[in-house]
């Protein structure tokens, strides 16, 4: 295994693995994105999810907080 | 407003002005990558849809094509970690130049395959730094690493490669 061997795969690698010439867009993919974009739901993050979990856990654990936490709201 | 500040505020408008102005160059970077333009013009609406998702992280002062770039990379790591198995290297993209007819149809299968086996963050770098020929700074850029973490994925890259052609038994020195 030496530097040599190394060289010699990176050129048969090159002999076999062209680079890609034509990488021209054929095609406005502005409606792909637009039917996508119409497609996915609103999504809630997962830290609201979270956040809401450990209100939720607070709540239960301490329910004398329920009064103070509608006041604030 | 600027058309990247009313981007980052959740303008459609604005969205579709940069979707426009950047689409070609995003689907040049991830047709070198995947090769494949099917899968290409795919990604390309995948990563734009990443980015509008994480639109109000975008920092309008920012650069939004290396910003995209390294999105596009993402979403064709995210394809080659998913596709490893099934994915062959298309024969029919045009590319430069034939490849070469002293290395032996059987060789260069071997190669190809391979390169296939890479893991995906090996043959990801590995195809632009070698078959691509992108600058290292570059590709470190696009995929979030130093140069020289590149150049370690790389040389690695080469090490896998010999050592899986060497248990083919694939001769190597047989094709110059």
């Amino acid at each position: 295994m030496n530097e040599k061997d190394d060289k010699e795969i990176y050129e048969l690698l090159k002999r076999s693995i062209t680079p890609v010439v034509d990488t021209e867009l054929r095609r406005d993919l502005w409606p792909e994105m637009l039917k996508k974009l119409s497609q996915q739901p609103a999504r809630v993050p997962w830290f609201d999810w979270a956040l809401a979990a450990v209100l939720g856990a607070l709540l239960i654990v301490f329910p004398g907080a329920i009064p103070a936490l509608l006041y604030h709201l | 407003m600027e058309l990247l500040q009313r981007f980052a505020a959740g303008d459609l408008d604005a969205f579709e002005v940069l979707f426009r102005q950047h689409q070609k160059e995003v689907y040049a970077w991830v047709v070198r990558i995947v090769r494949d333009r099917g899968i290409a013009e795919d990604l390309t609406v995948e990563t734009f849809w990443r980015i509008y998702r994480a639109r109000a992280r975008f920092n309008p002062e920012g650069n939004f094509q290396g910003w995209a770039r390294r999105i596009a990379t993402n979403a064709a790591l995210d394809y080659l970690r998913s596709a490893r198995h099934e994915t062959e290297l298309p024969e029919d993209l045009p590319s430069r130049p034939e490849p070469d007819p002293a290395v032996r149809r059987e060789t260069r299968e071997q190669i190809r395959g391979a390169f296939r086996q890479l893991p995906a963050k090996y043959r990801l770098v590995a195809t632009l730094a070698l078959i691509e020929e992108e600058p290292y700074n570059k590709i470190a850029e696009a995929t979030g690493l130093s140069a020289g973490l590149v150049k370690i994925r790389v040389f690695r890259a080469v090490r896998m490669l010999r050592k899986t052609l060497s248990s083919l038994a694939v001769p190597l020195g047989a094709n110059k």
